[in-house]
């Protein structure tokens, strides 16, 4: 039984060459991180004489880090923002790029279609901290576009980096703003591939294009649609650290309706230090991300097969 | 003349009325988008004591090149990013690219016993991350790359999501004869991939190398982590850490000879929004081709396998 094992693995020898960088690096980056995650059942102190003497060497304290963790109120905070912002995002994402990818492919003038999209694409190949520089244009205090205009209407200006009040507002229109471009290629595309035929019909009997844009292209859209909307709820755990780090700046005052969890991860290691109630933070998402994906996904595979991810 | 006209009537044809809301509001979404990246030029050539009296405005009160003079004079730190990115970059598609094609058309081979482990191998790791601390315990314990540019290379390198994608591809677009012809001709894997299948996979490829390159340029999130150099600190970190301040610069001026009142006159704010320029430009510059390439990459995925 060994032999026949080693003479596959001989008789395989190329092909497992190839997939051996990739796979050593799914090992160190993927798959040992895994083994790291024990680090939220422990009180995690980074030990000079390396990760496995760390880890072993760390008291082993339970469910104490997630005791902590949920019994802060920021753990509520962050996953209340995090499911928000998300919930928010996919919803409003889709209405505005369907809306786009429907109003770019009935444009008359097909040059100049392609012209606007050239530009709604752009933020998506900015950088948040390009996108954060942009923002700080608008809303800096004292020399911000937004204050400027406020007071030449003879409005106060606002500090806008520490009034949370604005930033759910702010946070969602950036985002959309980034995203929409991008995201109404996909469903432009599947716009592209309807049948003509069928608008032909529906001209023909008599429909108008708003019937036309209800009856065929919407419904039409609809798997599509779908797929997007539950891919996207798969990973409704996990926020755009970039969004959420940079166009804030980082300001304090603002964490109440900033934070996410992703967020909250990264200042437990780097700021404050919490190693173990962070990495519980990031057990949680991870565990929880995990079941919304494989969930997401079986409902996706009774959509529409081809499209899951696996 | 009548019945041609009659017959080739466009069923597309909008009514004027709202042909011209559609082109409205597209051309109001494209310029919301393009302006921001327009005024933020306009700051970087605005002189910047009218700063103080005027705020950022898009037609500034008087105009400067004093931003971009000063760059260029003290220009070692965004000379160093600019080194620091494009190296990565260069390295970090070159790298990403062989492992990944070579994971992806391995896997894309029915004759690989192995085919079905390795996929799920890697999907799983789209499914579930061990999270940011973990992978930072890893990165900087076990191998050790705190501080060194290969923390801002292996992180992005592989990534299954491309495995994927290319995977399909492989299957679809190389077709099993040709393979089957070189086997015949006695060729081994690893030349059939070179000789035959790389040369029918450049759409493929190019496509993951983009995105691939994109996602090096712009990465600022591993440098957050990683690095504390400031030598090896690329183009989107060096923008993080002079948002506040100019102290980093000042730190790091090569001629520190520099007298009082220069520092006093420094262009702060229209200097910082003068590198947000030069560290956007190149993408401005290499977008028209990355445009058409990602439509053609994202329209291939959604009309899907």
């Amino acid at each position: 039984m060994a032999g026949s094992f080693f003479r596959n693995l001989i008789r395989n020898r190329a092909m497992l060459l190839m997939v051996l960088p990739g796979a050593v690096w799914f090992l160190f980056f993927s798959y040992m991180p895994l083994i790291g995650t024990i680090a939220a059942f422990k009180e995690y102190r980074f030990s000079r004489q390396g990760f496995w003497y760390s880890l072993t060497h760390s008291k082993n304290v339970g469910w104490d880090n997630f005791k902590y963790l949920f019994n802060t109120d920021a753990a509520y905070t962050i996953t209340r923002n995090t499911l928000l912002y998300n919930i928010a995002f996919i919803f409003l994402g889709l209405v505005f790029s369907v809306a786009l990818a429907i109003i770019l492919s009935e444009i008359v003038n097909k040059r100049m279609a392609k012209l606007y999209q050239t530009g709604m694409f752009l933020p998506y190949f900015l950088s948040w901290v390009i996108v954060g520089y942009f923002a700080f244009s608008f809303l800096s205090m004292d020399r911000g576009l937004l204050n400027h205009t406020l007071e030449s209407f003879g409005i106060d200006s606002i500090q806008w980096y520490n009034e949370p009040k604005y930033w759910p507002f702010i946070l969602i229109f950036v985002s959309l703003w980034k995203s929409a471009g991008y995201n109404s290629v996909v469903y432009l595309a599947s716009i592209m591939g309807i049948d003509k035929s069928l608008y032909e019909a529906a001209m023909i009997d008599g429909a108008n294009k708003w019937q036309q844009i209800r009856n065929i292209t919407l419904p039409l859209l609809k798997p599509i649609i779908i797929i997007m909307t539950l891919l996207a709820v798969g990973r409704i755990f996990y926020a755009d650290f970039g969004l959420f780090y940079n166009v804030p700046r980082d300001s304090g005052t603002l964490y109440s309706v900033t934070n996410v969890i992703d967020t909250y991860v990264y200042r437990g290691l780097k700021t404050t230090g919490e190693i173990g109630m962070s990495t519980a933070a990031g057990l949680y998402q991870s565990v929880v991300g995990f079941v919304l994906v494989l969930v997401s996904n079986f409902i996706v595979r009774k959509i529409d097969k081809d499209s899951a991810l696996f | 003349m009548f019945s041609k006209t009659k017959k080739k009537r466009d069923f597309h044809h909008l009514s004027p009325g709202w042909n011209f809301i559609f082109h409205a509001v597209a051309l109001f979404f494209a310029v919301l988008c393009v302006f921001p990246f327009l005024f933020v030029v306009i700051i970087s050539f605005t002189d910047e004591k009218t700063l103080a009296t005027n705020g950022y405005r898009i037609f500034p009160a008087k105009w400067s090149l004093e931003a971009y003079r000063y760059v260029f004079q003290t220009g070692d730190m965004l000379l160093k990013s600019y080194g620091v990115t494009i190296l990565v970059t260069v390295a970090g598609t070159l790298l990403s690219l062989v492992m990944i094609s070579l994971y992806a058309y391995a896997v894309s081979r029915k004759s690989f016993a192995y085919r079905r482990f390795f996929s799920l191998f890697a999907i799983f790791t789209m499914l579930f991350n061990g999270g940011m601390i973990p992978t930072y315990i890893i990165v900087t314990q076990v191998l050790g790359l705190k501080d060194s540019l290969w923390a801002l290379i292996w992180p992005l390198a592989m990534n299954a999501f491309y495995v994927m994608i290319l995977r399909t591809f492989y299957m679809t677009s190389v077709p099993d004869a040709i393979i089957e012809s070189g086997k015949i001709d006695g060729a081994g894997e690893f030349k059939i991939f070179y000789r035959l299948v790389l040369p029918l996979s450049l759409p493929g490829l190019a496509t993951i190398g983009l995105f691939s390159t994109l996602g090096y340029w712009n990465d600022w999130f591993n440098a957050l982590l990683y690095i504390d150099d400031p030598d090896k600190v690329p183009l989107q970190s060096m923008l993080m850490r002079i948002e506040s301040s100019m102290a980093f610069i000042q730190q790091n001026l090569a001629n520190s000879s520099i007298s009082l009142e220069v520092l006093q006159n420094m262009p702060q704010d229209t200097a910082r929004m003068a590198m947000v320029v030069l560290a956007t430009v190149p993408i401005i510059f290499a977008y028209p081709f990355f445009q058409r390439y990602f439509v053609q990459g994202l329209t291939v995925g959604s009309v899907k396998e």
